[in-house]
C-alpha cells in the first residue's frame, strides 16, 4: 500500500515536471530567434556608437576572432571584432575587462581605429557605486566620450592617468579608483592592439557561424 | 480566514488590507534590489503579477490531483516554469528592460509571496477566486514596487519614470519627469538603505490611513467603541 502511494506521488510529480519542461521548451522554440535577433541588434547598436558612420562594409559581429591576453585585456577569452572596408582594415573592437574596479570587474567595449586612435569606449556592465563610480556609464555622464580620438601618442603614455595622478583624464568627485582603473585598462587595450598590429586582421581559421551576441545568453 | 468571500473582498485584501509587501513583508529581495526607479519597479511588479496569476490558476486547477506530501515540489515546479516563461517572453519583447532587471526576474522563483499565495489561497479555492487573488496580490505588489521606485528615484535622482520607454515603448518617453537640472540627488535613496527607509515610511503611511479610516467609520456608526485590538504582527518572510 505504502509503495503504491509513493509510486503515485512520484508519477504525479514526474508528470508536472514533464509538462513544465514541455511548456518552457515550446516557448523557447517560439521566441528563440527573436531573442537572438534582439541580442544581435543590441550589439550592433553598441558597435555603431563607437565607429565612424559608414566606415565599414562588413559585419564585424560575424567577423571576429577570439584572443587570450589576461595581462593586457584582463580576461582569458575575449572577442576581437574586425571592421573592414573592402579589403582594408578600418578598426578593431575589443571587449576588455577592467579587473580592478572599485566593486568588481567592469566590462568595456573599446574600438581602436587602424591608425591607433580610439574610436570610442563604452561600459557594458559594472558594479560601481551609484552616484559616484557609475559616472563611467554613458547614461550618467559624458566622461567616456573623453577617450574618443586619444591614442598612445596623444596623450603620451605617462599622461595616461587621471588628473590626480598627474595625467590628462578627469576623475570624479569622491571616486578616483573607478576612473583610474578604466583609464589604465583602455591604455592596456591600446598597447595590446599596437603589439598585435595587423595580426588582428588575419582571416579567422574558420568562418564564424554564430553571430557573436549569442555568448551573452 | 473566512471560507466564503466575495471577489471584492479578495481583491481588497490582496491590494490593500493584506498587501503581501506592506503587511506580509514578503519579497524583500526584489523590493530592495529593483526599486531604484519607478520604471524598474513597474516592470518587476508586472512580471511578478504575471507569474502570480498563472501559478495561482494552475495550482488551483490541480489542487485535487496533488497529494499533500508532494504539493510543495509541485508548486515550485509550476512557479519555476512560469518564471522561465516570463523571462523568455521578456527577453523577446522587452529586451532592454530585461537587461536592466536581468537576474531578478529569475529570482521571482524564490519570492515567498508567490509560493505563499499558492499554499495559503490557491490550493484551497476555486480557479476564479485564485485568479482574482493572484491579480490582486500582484497588483498590490506592483503598487508598492512602483511607488517605492518612484520615491527613491525622485529623491535620489530628481526624475520620475526615467527610461519609461524601455517598458512602455515610445509613448513612455513623455512620462519622464525631471525635477530640474540643479537638483543633485540624495544618494542614500538609491542605495539599499534608501529602500528600507522608503518601505518603512510606506508602511507607516498605510497604518496611518488605516487608522484614520477606522476612526471615521467608527464615528459614522455613532458607536464610539475604542478599538483596542491591534492588527496582528506581520510575519517576516
Amino acid at each position: 500500500m505504502k509503495t503504491k502511494t509513493i509510486l503515485l506521488a512520484g508519477t504525479v510529480l514526474g508528470a508536472f515536471a514533464t509538462s513544465g519542461v514541455a511548456l518552457v521548451a515550446v516557448t523557447h522554440a517560439m521566441v528563440d530567434q527573436r531573442i537572438a535577433d534582439n541580442q544581435y541588434q543590441a550589439m550592433q547598436r553598441k558597435l555603431a556608437a563607437i565607429l565612424p558612420e559608414g566606415a565599414s562594409d562588413n559585419d564585424p559581429l560575424r567577423d571576429y576572432i577570439q584572443v587570450e591576453a589576461r595581462e593586457l585585456l584582463g580576461t582569458d577569452a575575449t572577442q576581437v571584432y574586425r571592421v573592414r572596408h573592402g579589403d582594408d582594415p578600418v578598426a578593431v573592437v575589443l571587449e576588455p575587462v577592467v579587473p580592478d574596479g572599485y566593486a568588481g570587474p567592469i566590462r568595456l567595449l573599446v574600438s581602436v581605429m587602424h591608425d591607433g586612435t580610439l574610436g570610442g569606449v563604452r561600459v557594458i556592465s559594472h558594479h560601481e557605486t551609484p552616484g559616484l563610480g557609475d559616472k563611467i556609464e554613458e547614461a550618467k555622464s559624458d566622461w567616456v566620450y573623453e577617450f574618443k580620438g586619444k591614442s598612445l601618442t596623444d596623450p603620451p603614455p605617462e599622461k595616461w592617468a587621471v588628473k590626480r595622478d598627474g595625467g590628462e583624464f578627469d576623475q570624479f568627485t569622491g571616486a578616483t579608483i573607478t576612473p583610474r582603473s578604466v583609464v589604465n585598462a583602455v591604455k592596456n587595450t591600446l598597447i595590446y592592439v599596437q603589439n598585435q598590429g595587423d595580426r588582428l586582421f588575419e582571416p579567422a581559421s574558420e568562418a564564424a557561424e554564430q553571430p557573436a551576441g549569442d555568448k551573452d545568453r | 480566514m473566512k471560507a466564503t468571500k466575495g471577489y471584492a473582498g479578495i481583491f481588497g485584501e490582496g491590494l490593500w488590507s493584506n498587501n503581501q509587501m506592506l503587511v506580509g513583508l514578503l519579497g524583500l529581495c526584489p523590493l530592495l534590489a529593483t526599486t531604484t526607479s519607478a520604471t524598474n519597479g513597474l516592470g518587476m511588479g508586472l512580471a511578478t503579477t504575471a507569474v502570480l496569476v498563472c501559478s495561482n490558476a494552475t495550482v488551483s486547477l490541480v489542487r485535487n490531483l496533488v497529494r499533500p506530501e508532494i504539493r510543495i515540489p509541485v508548486f515550485v515546479l509550476v512557479i519555476a516554469s512560469f518564471v522561465t516563461l516570463v523571462e523568455l517572453v521578456m527577453q523577446a519583447f522587452f529586451y532592454e528592460m530585461y537587461l536592466v532587471l536581468g537576474l531578478f526576474i529569475s529570482l521571482i522563483v524564490v519570492n515567498c509571496m508567490i509560493i505563499g499565495r499558492a499554499e495559503a489561497f490557491a490550493s484551497k479555492h476555486s480557479v476564479d477566486r485564485a485568479l482574482v487573488d493572484g491579480l490582486a496580490v500582484g497588483l498590490g505588489a506592483t503598487l508598492v514596487l512602483t511607488s517605492l521606485g518612484a520615491l527613491r528615484e525622485l529623491v535620489g535622482q530628481g526624475t520620475l519614470f526615467n527610461q519609461a520607454e524601455l517598458l512602455l515603448g515610445e509613448a513612455g518617453r513623455h512620462l519622464t519627469f525631471h525635477l530640474g537640472d540643479d537638483y543633485q540627488g540624495a544618494l542614500i535613496a538609491i542605495l539599499p538603505p534608501g529602500a528600507f527607509i522608503g518601505l518603512g515610511l510606506m508602511i507607516a503611511l498605510k497604518n496611518l490611513i488605516d487608522k484614520a479610516v477606522k476612526r471615521l467609520s467608527a464615528a459614522r456608526r455613532a458607536k464610539p467603541v475604542q478599538a483596542a485590538t491591534q492588527p496582528p504582527e506581520p510575519a517576516a518572510g
